[in-house]
């Protein structure tokens, strides 16, 4: 089935005082229609710039992009700011990290909701507003017309992100591109809103691009996982695969590394270590002679600090970068 | 054995208008009554969400912030008024950590005296080199290179950072750390190192740590007991094998059922709670969790559940009990 | 994508390597460090190099006049700029030129000295009233009162009851000026409170002294630094004033208010007298400005992000 949305070698290069900054260096993964992609990883691996990338956010000197991101039958890349606009918020929508700064402080929640109506449907300000109100009940939110005149700061850390929620699928995007966006909430908060989002999910039909570093949530709402490291994808496979037999030692370090809940259950786990991944993440500056994961693989060769790995297929749907892949005995 | 900490219906009101003079007027109750205790060794974790006061309550221990009312003891002797060098015996002992690794270390001051502060303030040290050799030793017991010592704060990671905040805290030879979310800004990967690093830390020294917290995960892994905070009080303490498996605060067991699990066979039984934590200028009436309660019924509304043992050692307070 | 094959281990690894692909952005030419530092803070250096050239010529003034800037000689009095007088003469006949290079003496040691005293008791001032609680309100209204006149009346009110000195002009500016400065730093001191280091030095045992010479003072200074160099310029500006109006700088000291004073009378028909001093002082005071603007930048944290 041909993919919605397919980027290909992607590259976004900073220019920066202290030199050239790879943040996303050769990125290649395919989302579905109605699927949800989660790019899981840690900060600095690039998930947040791909997300900018895709729809084409950041300030392109001095930033710069190559490669492909296609998307019914364009290429985003070519496409001029007038194109794009077009695009944003009606085919390609995007939910960002803080709900509260990310909503215009000065412009009442109706005023916000109606925009995209306005802007990509070509409504009048009267129809806009009630189908904002609409929007407000469909995303939960009770009161929904005393809401529409109230101001963000007047609103919850939650209900703030149902509003964005709101605003993004106002026009039935094909593409949500989620970037972390329950980071910020409270646990119960967050459970409410990732509800929400599947719910809206099935209703819809919109694929969503899922930007993490919370395997919990991974597990919750994808499908499919692709894991960044230093700016490229170490790992890319069904969400089954990657818990059950994930490929890279990178990807097996973050599960370790993550306590679960439930673990009190076995008496034996209390103090038992979790499994450290030792060292930090790379500069993203220092050109990196073979693998970028080397400095801190629990598992690396000589070969590694040499080679850098090509992404190679190692099971039906499920590729790897690391050069011992398939040497890779099943996770304890 | 007298606990180490002892915490007796702690209370911290926020005035908001007028100064400590209007009582009467509106305040954030940050913390309503609280009261526990932690013991040599042990790890006592506070959780709860944001506007629950755990924050507040860490602050309120170390005097940072003044308590409105309610006693605090440490090994036994009350230091809820302690003034001047009393107060500072007592902070000898008590020692924090902060959560966040960028802003809880002075830019401008080399690692060797951030660490050698508390030395110095506690007439620890001997010679510049006596100093710097207690420096180093630290510094290798947190795992971080011994010629740190020269550089900038700016200059580590975020990891790094949280380990010289810990170096800095067991400089004095703390009995007790209070770790406030002193691992939630670090990523994954890190956060693992750091919370191996303080189990550690007590299998070697014996230090008790108070660990407050909104994640539940970690909690399970470190800790001994549990307290979960919900708007300013305490609704459910327990020890962790009890509150993990077998939780009776309707509270705990919706945040319990909130965490996504990171497995994927799992199909937990979600309590999805209704609307938002309200304000803690105004707490409800009763039973302060009866607005989100799924099982809330008419006595929650009017009367306030005290927190009672249900099981052994373990207390909750809720009227279903 | 090469295909090679390792035997290093127990286990010879078929090994693909990725492709190496090259950056897509240039990276920035390195250019020397000077260069460097020129192009990013061009405010900076513009500032600091007119002030370099005043304070120059400030410093060799005893070289560069050309005629004796005292030397009184009525019979060449109010002559226009010639050879023999660069700047003209004025209403004694004194050389315009030479007293106005003797003057840029009496501007710079005026600014950088009320600077300083500003700055000590302002920042006295203001590190109280931020960390004392108690005494901040009471300060505060002091300052708010203070504030409230402006400086150069609070200026001739101290000069009027006193001698007239340089000295004595600097005390009198850097009265009218520290709260100003007073009133930042205890602005800065609040908000340097609120940080995590300040409640981890309070819970490592550290005395409210320490705290305030350790670990606030050095934070706030960036902040400070700049707050001096405006308060340098105000006070170039106000002793300029004070001189015009006669009552700061003595008539027997070159400063460029004075010569000012001297030509106000005749400056519609003979303007170089006043001309001359003015142009001087505000090349001083743009100097002053640039460099404080310039350092603001370059000290700003959000400019000074690194990757």
């Amino acid at each position: 089935m041909q993919p919605l949305l397919s980027v290909q070698n992607l590259r976004a290069h900073f220019a920066t005082r202290d030199g050239v900054v790879r943040a996303v260096d050769g990125l290649s993964f395919d989302v579905c229609a109605g699927q949800t992609l989660a790019i899981v990883g840690e900060s600095g691996c690039g998930k947040s710039v791909t997300s900018l990338s895709i729809l084409r956010l950041l300030d392109e000197p001095p930033a710069k992009l190559a490669g492909d991101i296609l998307f019914d039958g364009r290429n985003l890349i070519d496409l001029d700011e007038a194109a794009m606009r077009q695009l944003r918020g009606n085919q390609i929508s995007m939910v960002f990290q803080e709900p509260m700064t990310s909503l215009n402080p000065l412009l009442t929640v109706g005023r916000q909701l109606a925009e995209p109506f306005v802007l990509h449907q070509g409504l009048g300000y009267a129809q806009a507003r009630a189908r904002a109100v609409e929007m407000l009940s469909l995303v939960g939110i009770a009161l929904p017309e005393q809401r529409m005149r109230e101001y963000p700061h007047q609103l919850s850390g939650g209900m703030c992100q149902r509003v964005m929620i709101a605003i993004a699928i106002a026009c039935n995007p094909k593409i949500l591109v989620a970037d972390e966006p329950t980071t910020a909430l409270d646990v119960t908060i967050q459970a409410q809103i990732l509800d929400l989002m599947r719910g809206l999910q099935a209703r819809i039909g919109s694929a969503i691009i899922l930007i993490t570093h919370d395997l919990g949530v991974v597990a919750e709402m994808a499908q499919r996982v692709v894991v960044m490291y230093a700016g490229r994808k170490v790992e890319d496979a069904s969400v089954a695969e990657i818990f059950e037999n994930p490929r890279h030692p990178y990807t097996r370090g973050l599960l370790g590394a993550i306590p679960k809940l439930g673990s009190s259950a076995d008496e034996s786990t209390l103090h038992r270590r979790l499994t450290e991944i030792r060292g930090a993440v790379p500069s993203l500056i220092a050109p990196q002679e073979g693998c970028s994961f080397a400095g801190r693989c629990p598992m690396v060769r000589d070969v590694c600090r040499r080679v850098a790995p090509a992404l190679r297929e190692v099971a039906a749907g499920h590729d790897s970068a690391c050069h011992l892949a398939k040497e890779l005995g099943p996770m304890q | 054995m007298t606990p180490l900490l002892e915490v007796s219906d702690l209370v911290k009101y926020f005035p908001i208008i007028g100064g400590a003079f209007r009582r009467s007027r509106e305040a954030v109750r940050a913390v309503d009554g609280l009261s526990f205790h932690v013991d040599r060794g042990e790890t006592l974790s506070i959780v709860g969400e944001s506007g629950c006061g755990k924050s507040t309550v860490g602050k309120a221990i170390l005097r940072l912030t003044e308590p409105t009312s309610g006693d605090l003891r440490f090994d036994g002797k009350s230091y809820v008024a302690a003034r001047g060098a009393e107060m500072k015996a007592i902070r000898r002992r008590l020692q924090v950590v902060f959560q966040d690794p960028y802003g809880s270390m002075n830019p401008r001051m080399r690692v060797r005296e951030t660490i050698a502060e508390p030395l110095y303030n506690f007439g620890l040290t001997g010679s510049r080199l006596e100093t710097t050799e207690k420096v180093r030793d630290l510094l290798v017991r947190v795992g971080l290179p011994a010629d740190a010592l020269t550089r900038f704060p700016h200059e580590f990671s975020g990891g790094q950072r949280q380990r010289l905040s810990i170096a800095r805290a067991l400089a004095p030879g703390a009995d007790l750390i209070i770790c406030d979310e002193a691992v939630s800004a670090l990523d994954v990967s890190v956060k693992a190192q750091i919370v191996n690093l303080l189990s550690d830390l007590q299998q070697e020294i014996g230090v008790a740590l108070l660990f407050i917290s909104h994640d539940l995960a970690i909690v399970e892994h470190l800790t001994h007991r549990v307290a979960v905070m919900y708007l300013g009080k305490i609704v459910e303490l327990a020890d962790r094998r009890d509150l993990f498996r077998d939780a009776r605060h309707p509270y705990t067991r919706a945040l319990l059922s909130a965490v996504p699990a990171p497995r994927i066979k799992v199909r937990k039984e979600r309590v999805i709670l209704k609307g938002d934590v309200p304000s803690p200028v105004h707490p409800p009436s009763g039973c302060r969790f009866h607005t989100r309660c799924p099982l809330a019924f008419e006595r929650c509304r009017t009367e306030e559940p005290l927190l009672r043992s249900v099981d052994d050692k373990h207390l909750s307070a809720c009227h279903l009990d | 994508m090469t295909s090679t094959v390792d035997t290093a281990g127990d286990v010879p690894l078929v090994l693909q390597a990725a492709p190496d692909l090259p950056p897509i952005v240039a990276a920035p030419s390195r250019a020397g460090p000077l260069t460097t530092f020129a192009r990013r803070n061009p405010t900076l250096v513009v500032g600091g190099l007119l002030l370099m050239l005043i304070g120059l010529a400030a410093i060799f003034a005893p070289w560069l006049w050309t005629v004796d800037p005292h030397a009184l000689a009525p019979a060449r009095r109010i002559r226009p700029p010639s050879e023999t007088n660069w700047f003209g003469t004025d209403d004694l006949g004194r050389d315009v030129y030479s007293r106005v290079i003797y003057g840029a003496r009496t501007s710079l040691v005026v600014g950088a000295a009320v600077a300083a005293v500003a700055t000590f008791f302002g920042v006295l001032v203001g590190v109280v009233s931020g960390f004392v609680r108690w005494l901040d309100p009471i300060i505060m209204r002091i300052i708010d009162g203070l504030m409230s006149i402006p400086s150069v009346l609070i200026a001739i009110a101290l000069l009027g009851v006193a001698r007239g000195s340089i000295a004595n002009v600097i005390i009198a500016i850097a009265l009218a000026e520290f709260p100003r400065v007073a009133r930042l730093v205890r602005g800065v001191v609040l908000s340097l409170r609120e940080r995590s280091y300040i409640s981890a030095a309070i819970a490592c045992g550290s005395s409210a002294s320490r705290i305030m010479s350790r670990h606030i003072l050095p934070n706030a200074m960036d902040p400070i630094i700049i707050q001096a160099t405006y308060i340098g310029a105000s006070a170039i500006i106000t002793e300029a004033i004070l001189s015009f109006l006669g009552v700061g700088t003595p008539p027997t000291i070159p400063s460029w208010g004075n010569i000012m004073a001297e030509g106000r009378a005749l400056w519609q028909v003979k303007p170089y007298i006043v001309f001359f001093p003015s142009i001087f002082l505000c090349i001083t005071v743009l100097a002053v400005n640039l460099l404080g603007d310039g350092l603001r930048d370059m000290l700003d944290p959000r400019a000074a992000k690194r990757i």
